[in-house]
């Protein structure tokens, strides 16, 4: 459990608007190892989503050094960043990014036409198991504009599972969610990171998500500010079963 | 992602706009639906003349008259008295890569049979004219020599003429006809040969030795042409030479004088005629090439604006793992999709519009399979080309940057 996954070092993110240069990360450092949970918090405009985009080779830093799995992102072709995007990582977006008009299943299915290891038969009952483990059951042939705000996020969770990755990056994946649902996705969040050894990445602004994560890296403006292991840690399951049947505000 | 999944997924962009889909293949059908019409009009028109041309006899020499006055006014064929009995002599003679010879002179005239009648051709020619036009006697029997040196008032009658001056199931054959007047006993009837590829009753026509024509028709000595057979199809062109020489001595030319007269192979005719017609399917083919580069900018168009339109989806795709040649591929496939659904219908089109023309108008149309798979190949190729460029434009994008796109 020590070998580190990530690896960031002095990692700046510059930003031109014209004349103006919007420094976004001003230089952070941490590492993660395999099969941590870490929350990363801080106010709105401190640069989460950059670093989490950096985290998930869709962006490269300005300066610093970015190492995943050992390996420099500086020295790799795009296709090489495709790979990895499509086998390692599985990324939540802030904003889900499903395909419009497109079915919640064939949504789940996207990452997976692009691993050519999978036959068509395998990507349709891994679809279906990835959507039921969010509890989306009766929804695979709804379309995004079909479903809740909470619905599409967790078709957005569901299609980052899919291919099996062995880190998930997650945006705000409960920022639309209501106190039960979030606490069941943090649930599956913590059961893929303590049965199956997943690596998480969690960005938040709620400390009570925070609370079910191994530790917590502070972020204010572009920097970090605290870096703190979690000994509190909570099982998310434990307060599920608390709460009072009808509590789903 | 494999090519199946990339096919399926054009299918359904393409799906999901229908009307602009079908917008942007107009110009690939019209363009294609064109090409495939002009060249089965031309390709029909060209193996029409062709195969009426070899059916006259692909071996047959026409010489005619032709003025050898410079400047001055030229005349006509016809009019020009330089083809002798003398030249026909002397051909006779002394030619050796010829068959067979036939004067021919003719006159046209009112024909007359009880009290019905009709305006025809009488040709006057000489019995080696049957095996020189590939003409057949279906009933009776071809005059004679002797017919020809008694100026016999003999003729045979080409089926339209028959069908006009006799009542069904007459025999013709020993019956007497009027032609300006003069009477002439039927002895044959023609196989019929149908019309030529210009339109022409070949049918229409009386043949009667020619020294009759001359003398008691039209009282001249000239003819208005000389048929001849080569001695075989390759031979024609050294036979031509043989006959100028052979006239040019008969006509006693000196070598500075212009021939007065004029040779011609079945081959040169064939090529004369074939050769406006091919320049006349060139235009037209290039016309409709150009309609469908029109159409291929059409569809690089909307490629563009499809690009545009799904910048988000591409930046999506990319994030998740779709490399550039991955979309690269979806947005040529949809490209390749729209132009070549587009060939195909325009195929149907132009295949239709072909059989109506030929229906319709009477034009000998031929559907080449070369044309059809020619439009085929041209239509990938544009959808190549004109989509190229927009997924490429596609593939480059940054995946950020395309997914903040608004
Ligand atoms: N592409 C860009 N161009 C210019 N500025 C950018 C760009 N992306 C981010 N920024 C800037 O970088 C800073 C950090 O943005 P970021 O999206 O990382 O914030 P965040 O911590 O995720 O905020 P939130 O909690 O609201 O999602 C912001 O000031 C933002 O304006
Ligand atoms: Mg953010």
């Amino acid at each position: 459990m020590s070998k580190k996954i990530l690896e960031i070092h002095d990692v700046k993110r510059e930003f031109k608007m014209g004349t103006e240069v919007v420094r976004a990360l001003k230089g952070v450092s941490f590492n993660v190892e395999a099969g941590e949970f870490i929350t990363i918090m801080g106010s709105s405009g401190s640069g989460k989503t950059t670093l989490l985009n950096m985290l998930g080779c869709l962006d490269k830093p300005t300066s610093g050094s970015y190492l995943l799995d050992g390996v420099d992102i500086k020295g790799l072709s795009r296709d090489e960043l495709a790979r990895l995007r499509n086998h390692k990582i599985g990324f939540v977006f802030q904003a889900y990014n499903l395909l419009p008009r497109t079915s919640a299943l064939e949504n789940v299915e996207l990452p997976l036409l692009y691993n050519a290891a999978i036959s068509t038969k395998e990507r349709k009952e891994r679809a279906i198991n990835a959507l039921k483990a969010v509890k989306l059951d009766g929804r695979f042939d709804h379309t995004p504009n079909q479903l809740s705000g909470g619905q599409q996020q967790r078709v957005a969770i569901a299609r980052a599972l899919v291919n099996e990755p062995v880190m998930i990056l997650a945006d705000e994946a409960t920022g639309n969610l209501d106190t039960r649902t979030s606490y069941e996705i943090m649930a599956l969040m913590q059961e893929l990171n303590q049965q199956q050894g997943k690596t998480i990445v969690f960005v938040t602004h709620e400390p009570d998500i925070a609370a079910f994560s191994s530790r917590t890296v502070m972020l204010r403006d572009g920097k970090v500010q605290k870096d703190t292991a979690n000994t509190n840690r909570k099982s998310a399951r434990e307060l599920l079963d608390s709460l009072p049947e009808t509590d789903d505000y | 992602m494999n090519i199946f999944n990339l096919i399926r997924l054009a299918l359904r962009a393409l799906q999901r706009n229908k009307l602009r889909a079908l917008l942007t293949m107009l110009g690939i059908i019209i363009g294609v639906a064109a090409v495939i019409t002009m060249m089965s009009i031309g390709e029909g028109s060209k193996q029409s003349i062709q195969s009426s041309l070899s059916n006259m006899g692909s071996n047959m020499i026409t010489i005619s008259p032709q003025s050898n006055q410079q400047g001055g006014a030229r005349t006509q064929g016809s009019s020009i008295q330089t083809l002798t009995i003398d030249d026909v002599k002397a051909l006779k003679r002394d030619a050796t890569k010829i068959s067979a010879l036939s004067p021919a002179v003719s006159s046209s005239g009112q024909t007359i049979k009880g009290a019905l009648n009709w305006p025809t051709t009488i040709q006057g020619v000489a019995p080696e004219y049957l095996d020189i036009r590939k003409l057949s006697v279906k009933e009776g029997i071809m005059f004679s020599d002797d017919a020809v040196r008694s100026s016999a008032k003999v003729c045979l009658l080409g089926q339209t003429v028959v069908d006009n001056l006799f009542s069904a199931g007459e025999d013709p054959v020993g019956q007497t006809i009027r032609f300006n007047r003069i009477p002439f006993q039927v002895i044959g009837v023609l196989s019929p040969k149908g019309q030529s590829s210009f339109g022409q009753d070949q049918d229409d026509i009386i043949l009667a030795p020619y020294t009759t024509v001359q003398k008691r028709i039209l009282s001249r000595i000239y003819f208005s042409n000389v048929y001849a057979s080569a001695i075989n199809e390759d031979a024609s062109e050294a036979a031509t030479q043989e006959v100028t020489s052979i006239l040019r001595e008969s006509h006693r030319l000196r070598d500075s004088d212009e021939d007065d007269f004029r040779v011609r192979t079945q081959a040169e005719l064939i090529q004369t005629l074939g050769s406006t017609s091919s320049m006349m399917t060139t235009l037209l083919t290039a016309v409709a090439g150009i309609s469908l580069v029109i159409g291929g900018i059409g569809i690089m168009n909307i490629m563009y604006v499809s690009v545009t339109e799904r910048t988000r989806e591409i930046g999506l795709r990319m994030s998740i793992g779709a490399r550039g040649t991955d979309i690269l591929l979806q947005f040529l496939i949809e490209a390749i999709m729209i132009s070549i659904t587009g060939g195909v219908i325009g195929v149907l089109l132009g295949v239709s519009s072909s059989m109506i023309v030929s229906s319709t108008l009477n034009w000998p149309t031929v559907i080449s399979r070369s044309s059809i798979l020619l439009s085929f190949i041209v239509c990938a190729i544009t959808g190549i080309f004109f989509g190229y460029y927009p997924a490429q434009k596609a593939s480059r994008l940054d995946p950020i940057e395309a997914l903040r796109y608004e």
